[in-house]
């Protein structure tokens, strides 16, 4: 089931947003976020990341991996640009299906 | 001003301008820049940038890592740092508005992202701090390029500050200069730690982030006696403390006083102090502080500091200076410990990942033999010349101590079939610095002529502590119940195979544990250079009787903290000057 997500027109294009969760164990360390950066650099449009009040851009490492977003953490992307929904779906699908191939957390009690 | 506090290590106050140095060497001074460079530094960054990125993509293309997905990564992880805008523009930005150089404004940059993951709770992610480290030293290789300053060229008196100071880095030192140290890593029995209190350094470790609160040129107080720092003093802590380093100085003078007098106890038992040294030029200062001769001549500096191993000549001659300044006096040379550290990680293809129970010490040599042989060779050719005698370290059965010796006479024979001369009856002792030792020291007795109680290892083994890891390092103790009943073995069998038994590890130079010592039954005691006075001073105001009473008590005791406490008083008695 898809998270809330909104679309809009304005005079700079398409304007999308949507939060996503971050479901791998490890988190959006170094790898993760290289390929976080790396997705959102494919498209035009602008990316902004926004976790606990913090806004960085989408495709900077340095400002990505300060977030430091652990496991659990949603981050509220949004895309401004003709190809922002693409963008959207394509960072969905690399969180929260792909989880940056990257295994979930262990369940409690399998050590 | 921000005060920090940490452990003390070596005692002492010292104020000086901070020069910061980071784990490779680098000195990034604060300078400032008129405004008309400013176009030239941020050149410079965008120069340093490209460069390290060509270099980079070489790496990352070449063949043998090509196969290594991990350090693939990570080396394309660091590409896209580099090739971020956000953070060249983060330091050009600091170009201009803290105007200074690009060498310093990458270095602030740098280092503001690595506390920022420092600080974050997650240890996957506070890690990558080591990955920001990692590209602040590739750009700063890039700007230093040929200039890189080493603290061997230093012109001014400084406080050296760094995250974490390996004994290559140490070993460069210059006393003239080098007036205290201050680093965020380390306990006690770290290395900085030996190395700054043989040269008499004051010096306080385990501080956290302290390299990354003070700046290049700051002010800063060493206080080696309290283990507090202090950046960017006040006047009127400043001036406290001004005069608090007058009166400290005061007290050693005072006990420079009894440099002459012998270490005799009030009852008249003889002790006899010795000195522990790192390199040839310390042996002056033990005669000067009083000492006898040399109880452990550490000799891993001859191979710190330099691409090659050395040379048998430099090992000789080495060994000569110093034995030169003790005529007749004996002076130990502990054959190499190389191990758990830089050196010998450094040449292996993949490092230990338990380096304190791996391929270290004795073993190590065991292991080269090439490299061993050629220290012995020195060592036997310098014995004619004094009263030399030879020690191996980390010995843990009687099998290596056995097979040590046996190398020995190998080295003896083929001096002896080029007719070089040595003392055929040199002495061989060992150090005994692991419970394994500890509990065998009866039948080691039979096959050594001295021990020589490490007490730093020891206790690490004994008590499975790691002593530079500053969230455990509370757990480390010399007197712990454990790490004393093994004492007591080792002496008990020392005086039963009629040998000599000595204490050289650091337990010898806290003023607490002098008369527990000697209350065991210790008769030799070997301590860094500036210690000393005070713990002759101690053995000066002490009786056998005493201590004898002290030592009863204490090994009936069952916690580490009854000890300490009860030692910690009964020192304040003797000595009060020193708490």
């Amino acid at each position: 089931m898809p998270e809330m997500q909104t679309e809009e027109n304005t005079s700079d294009g398409v304007v999308c947003e949507t939060v996503v969760e971050i479901k791998n164990a490890d988190g959006l360390h170094m790898r993760p976020a290289m390929q976080f950066v790396d997705a959102a650099s494919r498209f035009d449009c602008d990316i902004t990341v926004s976790s606990a009040g913090n806004s960085v851009d989408g495709k900077s490492i340095m400002q990505m991996s300060m977030l430091a977003a652990t496991c659990g953490t949603k981050l509220t992307v949004k895309a401004q640009g003709a190809d922002a929904q693409r963008a959207i779906d394509a960072l969905r699908e690399l969180v929260e299906v792909k989880m940056f191939n990257e295994p979930p957390p262990k369940e409690h009690g399998k050590h | 001003m921000e005060i920090k506090k940490g452990i003390a290590v070596s005692p002492g106050i010292s104020i000086a301008k901070s020069l910061i140095i980071d784990s490779e060497d680098y000195r990034i001074p604060r300078r400032s820049i008129e405004p008309s460079q400013r176009m030239a530094e941020t050149k410079r960054v965008g120069k340093a940038f490209k460069e390290a990125i060509d270099e980079l993509t070489k790496l990352e293309m070449g063949q043998e890592i090509r196969e290594q997905r991990k350090i693939k990564d990570i080396f394309a992880v660091h590409l896209r740092f580099l090739r971020d805008r956000s953070l060249r523009k983060k330091i050009t930005d600091l170009i201009g508005s803290e105007r200074v150089t690009a060498e310093y404004a990458v270095s602030l940059a740098l280092r503001e992202i690595a506390s920022h993951f420092t600080r974050i709770k997650d240890a996957y992610i506070s890690e990558r701090a080591a990955d920001i480290h990692d590209i602040e030293r590739r750009l700063l290789r890039r700007l230093l390029g040929g200039k890189k300053e080493s603290v061997g060229n230093l012109t001014e008196e400084v406080v050296v500050v760094a995250r974490e100071l390996s004994p290559t880095q140490t070993a460069g030192f210059n006393k003239e200069f080098v007036k205290g140290i201050a680093s965020d890593a380390g306990g006690k029995t770290s290395h900085a730690a030996i190395v700054a209190r043989s040269l008499g350094i004051p010096a306080v470790v385990a501080l956290e982030d302290f390299s990354e609160i003070v700046g290049g040129g700051d002010t800063v107080i060493v206080d080696g006696n309290r283990g507090i720092v202090i950046v960017s003093p006040d006047d009127e802590t400043l001036r406290q403390y001004q005069e608090y380093s007058r009166e400290f100085a005061l007290l050693e003078h005072k006990l420079d006083g009894i440099r002459e007098k012998p270490p005799v106890t009030r009852d008249g038992e003889r002790i006899t102090m010795l000195g522990n040294i790192e390199f040839p030029d310390e042996a002056q200062m033990v005669l000067q502080k009083g000492g006898e001769g040399i109880g452990l001549y550490r000799t891993e500096f001859l191979y710190l500091n330099r691409p090659t191993e050395p040379t048998e000549q430099e090992h000789y001659d080495a060994y000569a200076e110093t034995i030169r300044v003790f005529k007749h006096r004996p002076v130990i040379i502990r054959t190499v410990d190389l191990g758990a550290d830089k050196y010998t990680q450094s040449k292996r293809f993949m490092p230990e990942p338990n380096p304190f129970l791996g391929l270290r010490s004795i073993r190590f040599c065991l292991q080269n033999l090439t490299m061993f042989k050629t220290q012995l060779r020195a060592i036997l050719r310098a014995s004619v010349l004094g009263k030399l005698k030879i020690m191996f370290p980390l010995i843990t059965n009687l099998q290596e101590l056995k097979q040590t010796k046996m190398i020995l006479r190998d080295v003896m024979e083929d001096l002896d079939e080029e007719s070089v001369k040595y003392n055929g009856n040199v002495e061989v002792g060992i150090m005994i610095e692991t419970p394994s030792a500890a509990l065998t020291a009866y039948t080691l007795a039979r096959d050594a002529d001295f021990f020589s109680i490490g007490t730093n290892d020891l206790t690490q083994y004994t008590l499975a502590v790691d002593r530079g890891n500053e969230q455990v390092s509370t757990l480390y103790s010399n007197v712990d119940p454990a790490v004393l009943r093994l004492i007591r073995t080792i002496i008990q069998d020392a005086h039963k195979a009629q040998i000599d038994v000595a204490v050289c590890g650091e337990m010898a130079s806290e003023p607490e544990s002098v008369m527990l010592l000697l209350g065991m039954g210790v008769r030799t005691i070997s301590v860094a250079p500036p210690m000393i006075p005070e713990v002759k001073q101690i053995i000066r105001s002490v009786t056998i009787e005493d201590c004898n009473s002290i030592a009863r008590k204490v090994l009936g005791m069952n916690s580490e903290r009854q000890v300490s406490v009860y030692l910690r008083d009964a020192a304040r008695k003797v000595l009060p000057e020193a708490f």
